[in-house]
């Protein structure tokens, strides 16, 4: 078994584009859930709209890339808006209901052969990447050293998906520790007590709800950048990742979801790996290493229960901050 | 000021507040909130029937009658918090009718929950904070750049620290509230409230699960508020304390005003002491509002 290969390939995720990806998402959750009691369960959709906006404005309308950026988000700024102003005045649950089915509607408009011209249908979008590679500084070549050794293309990905990361997640804490932060705190303990102190609810749940689409619209905008569009990526159970990682983190907390998404692509793509090369050994009671695969999702959920049971406020937060029992 | 511990010499009484004869819907002098034909159902069943009735203003106002008598419900719909099926009320002179509750709450009529709303997992001083109207940092864009916001925020942390020095809450303030005890919550909440700078304090049973020498306490700062020139209407199921602090008390029952008086009247008042204070406790309260008539039995 070839352990070393496996860390080796383990560690080059710290860094992966996917990684950044979840960890803006899952920072648009926690702006959601964490800081608003927002449950929003349809983030897929938010990060779909944001992928096929960047590649439908540079494939159908021809649009510089970071135009086509702009249309991706600006499609999660819609989406939101659509979503929240039928259900943002009920409960918190009727909320989670229809993300979650909205994401799923979404994924299967851009499934359907209906709009073939413009999403690829099942084949979804690819080459619309060539002029933001064009753009890119980096000389062509091979950079880093291994585990961290990647092509110029990849690492412009990178570095353009860690300014995103870092702006956003500046501009976030920026919110969260300011007045406004603290209405929308107000607003996850009780809506009716900020109400009653002259605070317009509605409106700061939609802007939480925009803001968090948005940046979760960043992230399908990095993965994107760094692969080709298919709607089978934008599944209902990348929500639930997504959900995983803000909740290792921490949910209330800015810095919880960047760490959250990290340890979850490091330690996914560790048993990815681990497991596989285990069955080989023919250490896994006979199972193949393709079924060998597929444990490590089993172990996401069992995390995923554990984690909300024995530490609600995850890494970062502070216990008694957040807890799902009150 | 107040925070006494020793209860407060005899509170000066505000009299002469009404035109004619105390009746249910008598018309005020100084009307601040005016209520008319407001009237509330759930399926088949008539929460609220209020006729008419006037808030005197400056003054403090105790709203009383027995559990489910509809005041809970008569303060949700004077505030926004639900609407009526009919009627119209005003506040200071302005329709109310349709207003929801955060912009009524901006008018400057505050009210507080009968089960208390802190917010359990923000400090006492956040709690207090967030009681500040017109904040420049509670706007999208401005909270992003605290040079915006930063003066103001610190000038009202000034102004809440006063208010949890005079509620006695100044030691927790950077405790949770979800730390505090239920009375100190109600204290919370009502010094949440006062950071609105309110003209009507609307209080939903201050005492409930309060212990007897906060109990006092509140009871000043209650008083302190009319000095203050806020007015309060309060729902209250204390007796001794609606007599110790009440300029004017308002019997509700079955939905309906059915006695307003000046309290030491009101409680002589047969329909009031039949329904509410007890002495026949078996009588049915149809009775009292005149739905049922019921057999002379002695």
């Amino acid at each position: 078994m070839d352990f070393l290969g496996i860390l080796n390939s383990t560690a080059g995720f710290i860094l992966a584009p996917v990684t950044i990806a979840y960890a803006l998402a899952a920072l648009g959750l926690a702006v959601h859930f964490g800081f608003a009691g927002l449950l929003n369960m349809g983030m897929a959709g938010f990060m779909a709209l944001g992928a096929y906006g960047y590649a439908i404005g540079i494939l159908s309308f021809g649009l510089p890339w970071y135009l086509a950026a702009l249309v991706g988000l600006g499609a999660a700024v819609i989406f939101a808006l659509i979503l929240g102003i039928p259900t943002l005045r009920l409960r918190g649950d009727y909320l989670a209901i229809v993300t979650i089915a909205s994401a799923e509607i979404l994924r299967l408009l851009f499934l359907t052969k209906v709009f073939d011209e413009y999403t690829g249908s099942a084949d979804g979008l690819f080459s619309y990447n060539g002029e933001f590679q064009e753009s890119n500084p980096i000389p062509a070549g091979t950079y880093g050293f291994p585990p961290f050794e990647d092509t110029a293309a990849m690492w412009w990905v990178r570095i353009v998906g860690i300014i995103i990361l870092a702006v956003a997640t500046f501009a976030v804490w920026r919110l969260v520790n300011s007045p406004w932060g603290r209405v929308l705190k107000g607003i996850r303990e009780d809506e009716d007590a900020i109400r009653s102190l002259g605070k317009n609810v509605f409106t700061y749940k939609m802007q939480a709800l925009i803001i968090g689409g948005v940046l979760g619209a960043m992230g399908g905008l990095v993965l994107a950048m760094s692969s080709n569009v298919n709607q089978g990526q934008y599944v209902t159970s990348l929500t639930f990742f997504i959900w995983t990682a803000l909740l290792l983190g921490g949910a209330a907390t800015v810095f919880g979801p960047l760490v959250g998404s990290l340890i979850f692509w490091v330690l996914q793509a560790f048993l990815g790996l681990l497991f596989p090369a285990l069955a080989e050994q023919g250490l896994l009671f006979g199972l193949s290493s393709i079924q060998a695969a597929q444990i490590k999702f089993i172990i996401v959920g069992v995390a995923l229960v554990l984690i909300v049971v024995f530490r609600p406020q995850g890494i970062f937060g502070n216990k008694k901050e957040l807890t799902f029992v009150r | 000021m107040s925070g006494n511990a020793t209860p407060s010499s005899t509170p000066v009484k505000s009299t002469g507040l009404h035109i004619g004869d105390a009746a249910p819907g008598v018309a005020k002098k100084d009307p601040i909130l005016v209520a008319h034909g407001i009237k509330r159902q759930f399926g088949g069943l008539t929460a609220v029937d209020v006729a008419h009735v006037e808030i005197p203003r400056n003054a403090i106002t105790a709203l009383i009658g027995p559990n489910g008598a509809g005041k809970t419900t008569f303060f949700n719909l004077l505030t926004g918090f639900d609407q009526p099926n009919e009627g119209d009320w005003s506040f200071d002179g302005k329709s109310l009718k349709g207003v929801p509750s955060f912009k009524v709450a901006r008018m400057g009529l505050i009210r507080t929950f009968q089960l208390t709303k802190a917010l359990g997992l923000l400090t006492v001083m956040d709690n207090m904070k967030l009681g500040n109207t017109g904040q420049r940092g509670e706007k999208l864009l401005s909270s992003l750049i605290p040079a915006l916001w930063k003066k103001q925020d610190a000038e009202i942390e000034v102004k809440a620290m006063d208010l949890l020095t005079r509620f006695k809450l100044d030691a927790k303030h950077e405790d949770f509230a979800a730390s505090l005890s239920g009375g100190q919550r109600k204290l919370l909440e009502m010094a949440r409230a006062l950071m609105t700078d309110p003209t009507l304090v609307m209080l939903d049973e201050p005492m409930a699960g309060v212990n007897p020498a906060l109990t006092q306490s509140l009871l000043d700062h209650i008083l302190d508020l009319k000095t203050q020139g806020m007015t309060v209407l309060f729902v209250e199921h204390d007796m001794h304390m609606v007599r110790h602090i009440a300029d004017w008390v308002i019997v509700m029952a079955e939905g309906k005003v059915v006695a307003e008086g000046a309290p030491d009247e009101v409680m002589k008042n047969p329909a009031v002491i039949d329904a509410y204070l007890g002495s026949h406790q078996d009588v049915d309260l149809g009775a009292v509002t005149g739905r049922i008539t019921l057999p002379e039995t002695k």
